[in-house]
Parts: C-alpha cells; sequence; structure tokens
C-alpha cells in the first residue's frame, strides 16, 4: 500500500523553482498495478522516486505499507528499501558482472549466505525465464532479456511493491507486450503491488487496474481503468484513451455515403463493459433480415472486457433495418448513425442525429 | 658511445625503481583523492561542500605546478621525508606529488564516466555510500581506470626523466650527463630507443588489460 498525501515536491537551481509534483493524493491499494500516465515533464518520475526517497518531498507524505520512510534512520531506510523493488528504462544494470551477480547485488549487499543467494537468484532467474543466461554478461542480452534481468533483480529481495518508471518504453511492441505479462504474472503470483509509469496508454490498457493521470505536477484524473477509458473527463484523458481506441470515422466511410447509388445505413456501436460472449453481430444477422457488413472496428480488451466500437453497414428494409437498431440498443450498446451532408466529408464530429432513425 | 653497458642497466633499473614506487604511492594518493572529488561533489553520494572546496583547488595547484620546478620547490620537505634532497629515493617525494594529482583527475574521470543509472539503482536497492563506491562504480569503472594508470605510467618515466635534475639517475639522467653534455649522440639514440621501447611495452599491457576486461577480443 502506497498513500501520498498532499505530496509536494519543488527543485529549486539558481534563482527559479521548479514544482514538479503539486499536492499529490493518490492511494495505491495492495495488490493493485497502478498506473500513472502523463506527457513528457508532467512529474511522473518525480512522483514514484518519492516512494523509495530517491526524492525527497518537500512538504506533505508519502505512506509506504503504513510508514513515513523520511522519518526512519539511514540504517531502518535502507531495511525498508529491500521492500520495494524498482525497475528502470534503462535498465540500469552492472555490465562488468554477470546476469547471476547483477541480481545478486541486492542480496549481496547483506551478510547473506552463498548457499541462499545461489538459491534465490536461481529461483528468480528461472521465474523470469533466464535460467539458460545465468552466466552471460548484461551486453550479451536483447533489451527485453535485459529488463528481465532488472525484474529479477528487484523481485530477489522478495518486495511487497515494485516501481516501474518506463520499463517498456525501451522496448518494441512485442518485448513490450511480454514483458507486461511477466509483470502480471508477478503481481498476480507473488501479490506484489506494482506502481507503474508510464506515457503510453496501451500499458496502462493491458495490464493496470487503477490509474491517475498527471499534468504539470497534478493529478488531474483518478480512477479504474474501465472508467477512465469509458469516460474520460479531462482533455488529457480523452486524448490519451484516443491513442489506444480510436472512435474517430474514417474518410472512407463518409466517401461511401455520399455515393448516390449507395442505398444502405451506417451505424456506430460502441462496446464499453458489455459481457465478452455477446457476439452482436452475428446475432442482427441472424435475427433480423438485414445483411451486417463491418467497415471498421477497434475493439480492445480492459480487464477481460471488449471496448472499443465497430462501424457496420446494415443493408435491408428500412423496418428491419429499425429493429435490429432497436435490437442493439437493447444489449446496452451505444449505437448511433453515420450520416454526412454533402460537402461535410472531413466533419468528424459524431452525428448529432444520432439515436434517430429516419425514413 | 662513451657509456658502459653496465651504466645503461643500472640506469634502467633506478627509472623502473622510481616508477613502481612512486606509481604505487602516486596511485594510493591519486586514488583517495579521486575518488574523493567524485563522491563530494554537488549532487553526489557524499556531497560536501567543504571537503570538494578544499581538495579540488590543492589538486589543481599540483596539477599546473611544472615538474622541474616541483622538484625544487619540495626539497625541505623531501629533505624531512626521506633524510636527504638528492638521489634517487629522494625523487620519489617529489614524483608522487606530481603523479598522485594527475592520478586523481584521470580517476575521477573514470568514475564520473560510470552511468548515473547504476547510482540509482544502487541507492534503489539500501547501498550504503560506501557499498556504491566499492561494488557498483569502482567495478562499473575498472577498464577505464587501467588506461588510466596506464597514462598516468607513461606519464611518469617522462617525470623520471627530469628527476636525472636532482642526481636522482635512470634513463633520463644518462641522456642528459653522458648524452647532452658531452654530445654523445650515440648514447642519446639508445637511452630515447630504451624509453620508446618503455612506453610501447606499457600501454601494450594496459590496452591489452582493458580490452579484456571489457570481454572485447
Ligand atoms: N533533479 C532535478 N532538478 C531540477 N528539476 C528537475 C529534476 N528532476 C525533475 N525536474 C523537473 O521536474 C519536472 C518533472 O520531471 P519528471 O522527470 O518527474 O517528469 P516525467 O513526467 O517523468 O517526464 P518524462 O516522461 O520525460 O520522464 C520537469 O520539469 C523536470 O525538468
Ligand atoms: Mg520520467
Amino acid at each position: 500500500m502506497i498513500e501520498f498525501k498532499h505530496t509536494t515536491k519543488e527543485f529549486k537551481s539558481g534563482n527559479n523553482t521548479v514544482r514538479a509534483l503539486y499536492d499529490v493524493n493518490l492511494m495505491i491499494n495492495k495488490g493493485d498495478i497502478f498506473g500513472v500516465i502523463g506527457f513528457s515533464g508532467a512529474g511522473k518520475s518525480t512522483l514514484i522516486r518519492t516512494v523509495n526517497l530517491l526524492e525527497y518531498p518537500t512538504s506533505g507524505e508519502v505512506i509506504v505499507d503504513g510508514k513515513n520512510l523520511v522519518n526512519l534512520s539511514k540504517k531502518k531506510l535502507r531495511e525498508e528499501k529491500k521492500n520495494i523493488g524498482m525497475i528502470f528504462q534503462h535498465f540500469n544494470l552492472l555490465n562488468s558482472k554477470t546476469v547471476f551477480d547483477n541480481v545478486a547485488m541486492p542480496l549481496s549487499l547483506d551478510r547473506i549466505k552463498r548457499k541462499e543467494i545461489e538459491k534465490r537468484v536461481n529461483e528468480v532467474l528461472q521465474f523470469v525465464g533466464l535460467e539458460d543466461k545465468v552466466h552471460s554478461y548484461i551486453d550479451q542480452l536483447s533489451g527485453g532479456q535485459k529488463q528481465r534481468v532488472g525484474i529479477a533483480r528487484a523481485l530477489v529481495t522478495q518486495p511487497s511493491i515494485l516501481l516501474c518508471d518506463e520499463a517498456t518504453s525501451a522496448l518494441d511492441p512485442q518485448t513490450t507486450k511480454s514483458i507486461l505479462e511477466l509483470l502480471k504474472r508477478i503481481n498476480e503470483e507473488y501479490k506484489i503491488t506494482i506502481l507503474i509509469i508510464t506515457h503510453e496508454m496501451e500499458v496502462i490498457r493491458d495490464i493496470c487496474n487503477r490509474v491517475a493521470v498527471m499534468q504539470n505536477g497534478e493529478v488531474i484524473e483518478t480512477g479504474d481503468v474501465f472508467e477512465i477509458f469509458s469516460k474520460p473527463k479531462t482533455e488529457t484523458a480523452k486524448n490519451f484513451v484516443k491513442s489506444v481506441v480510436h472512435d474517430e470515422i474514417p474518410d472512407s466511410v463518409y466517401e461511401q455515403l455520399q455515393k448516390s447509388e449507395y442505398s444502405g445505413r451506417m451505424y456506430k456501436l460502441d462496446f464499453i463493459g458489455v459481457n465478452a460472449g455477446q457476439p452482436i453481430v452475428s446475432q442482427v444477422a441472424k435475427r433480423f433480415d438485414v445483411d451486417v457488413n463491418v467497415l471498421f472496428g477497434t475493439i480492445t480488451e480492459l480487464q477481460n472486457t471488449p471496448f472499443g466500437n465497430l462501424i457496420v453497414e446494415l443493408i435491408g428494409e428500412e423496418v428491419e433495418i429499425a429493429r435490429a437498431f432497436e435490437y442493439i440498443k437493447s444489449k446496452n450498446i451505444k449505437v448511433q448513425e453515420v450520416t454526412t451532408h454533402e460537402g461535410e466529408l472531413t466533419d468528424h464530429h459524431r452525428c448529432d442525429l444520432g439515436n434517430v432513425i429516419h425514413g | 658511445m662513451k657509456v658502459s653497458s653496465q651504466i645503461i642497466i643500472d640506469a634502467i633499473w633506478e627509472t623502473l625503481y622510481m616508477v613502481s614506487i612512486s606509481l604505487f604511492f602516486g596511485a594510493i594518493l591519486g586514488f583517495i583523492l579521486g575518488v574523493t572529488l567524485v563522491v563530494t561533489r554537488k549532487g553526489h553520494i557524499l556531497q560536501n561542500k567543504f571537503i570538494f572546496g578544499v581538495v579540488n583547488p590543492i589538486v589543481n595547484i599540483f596539477r599546473s605546478i611544472p615538474f622541474i620546478i616541483l622538484l625544487v620547490a619540495i626539497i625541505p620537505l623531501t629533505r624531512l621525508i626521506v633524510g636527504s634532497a638528492i638521489g634517487t629515493t629522494a625523487a620519489i617525494v617529489p614524483l608522487v606529488l606530481h603523479i598522485g594529482p594527475y592520478i586523481s583527475r584521470l580517476i575521477e574521470n573514470s568514475l564520473l564516466e560510470v552511468d548515473d543509472g547504476i547510482i540509482e539503482a544502487a541507492k534503489a536497492m539500501g547501498a550504503s555510500p560506501f557499498q556504491i563506491i566499492r561494488k557498483f562504480l569502482l567495478p562499473e569503472a575498472f577498464p577505464s581506470l587501467i588506461l588510466s594508470v596506464t597514462t598516468a605510467t607513461i606519464g611518469l618515466i617522462g617525470a623520471t626523466a627530469m628527476a636525472g635534475a636532482i642526481g636522482g639517475g635512470g634513463i633520463g639522467d644518462v641522456a642528459i650527463t653522458y648524452g647532452y653534455q658531452r654530445f654523445d649522440n650515440t648514447t642519446i639514440l639508445v637511452t630515447v630507443i630504451i624509453l620508446v621501447a618503455f612506453v610501447q611495452l606499457i600501454q601494450s599491457i594496459g590496452n591489452v588489460l582493458e580490452r579484456r576486461l571489457r570481454r572485447v577480443s
């Protein structure tokens, strides 16, 4: 559990002061995978660094598992840090040492028996899938493998909290996925609370259950990931959501609609937290005398629930289309018709006529 | 050639003696000063305005005094330490004071090359300042430190040649007293070849060691 209470951090350099954090209040519960997202310079790194006191807050408190680390003696603080693992964007591993020695490092700072160190290191390397790289040097590894070493090093002291500062930002999408899956496994199997900093909404979507949006040192929005994705309040949050769920209607759809010979009707269906097992498209096609064409869509998954939108074309009798429309609506899916007026091709605002069926 | 080979061989030994002893003490001095310069600077693990403010100018002063002047200037100190101001052993005191601060700057540079992220990781896992130096900074900088010591050793060979001025002996002394003052070009040539061979050898050893440590073949 991590609690930020009115946490403020200022950096003074010469005459000017940069306020990197301002009155941050956040509660990260045990077992959370908590994401913090924001643009560059928003204060995310500063925030995560106050948790293990790499940065001391100027005012306010950071409570970790019930303790305010600022009040601890140096020795106690070092002890407490073993309970907080951390991984970094650029891995921060020692090139002069092997994978084994890198992972063993946190243990070798204490007087722990060699046997015990070996056992723990091998165990954790097995967990991250690097048992065959024990004796390799860091520069012989790929980026993804390096981050696995970083994760192993963070886990070897059996912490209850894992801090990740842009842990996947230096990795390609494929590798990012695999590292995120590993983090999720860590959260599930070891019950470790994870605080993850990112500027990629995909990371939030893929593994987080809760999220805070930061801007100019302040937390401007916070909530369940689902909540933020379905009802983002601030402009920043909306933009982040848009970066993964494209809900703009492509030009080609409007173009198609404009053709005089076109006789179908187009609808945009928004899925928000609808039961995953609902094959809505095929149900509509089966129950009503309409043809359904899926034209576009982004459906992603948020905590095992589909989330996103589809643009479909319904072709058939007006009456049937109207019935199909009502049916879709009854399934708790937001549905609106896509219409266009001549000369408005590039006007992408959501059609206000949405829920009305004419004709 | 007007010198016997015995004189040359003795001179080689004298040079080796001066270089190794002063390198040993100079490296210790340089190491302590270099590490101090790094860790006490602003924003580093043992930030200390006072210590940095004292050590930094002292190192600069010694770095800026030409060796030949340092040699003469500290004669009283030399006499105090080794009991005499003349001779091979007496040359070691100014050599150490010359090379120590030089090595400290080289070590400072090597240590500053280590990625800040390493220190960050060390702090995050709760390492003490001493552990950060010993288990993170030094191992990461080690290959670069070897090159620094190599450079210092070569600088030292040059400095020992000047130690001839206070009767320090060594190859440089032979070159000046026999070669230069008695116009013996052959002796000059021989001593130069020996010095060049020394430098080549040391540089090669340094390079090989560094490459080994960095595991490049
Ligand atoms: N040590 C420091 N000294 C002075 N200013 C700092 C320091 N660290 C951070 N800042 C400033 O604080 C603000 C927040 O920085 P921070 O690194 O927390 O942002 P961030 O959200 O992590 O950005 P990024 O996505 O680029 O990593 C920035 O304006 C930055 O310049
Ligand atoms: Mg950052």
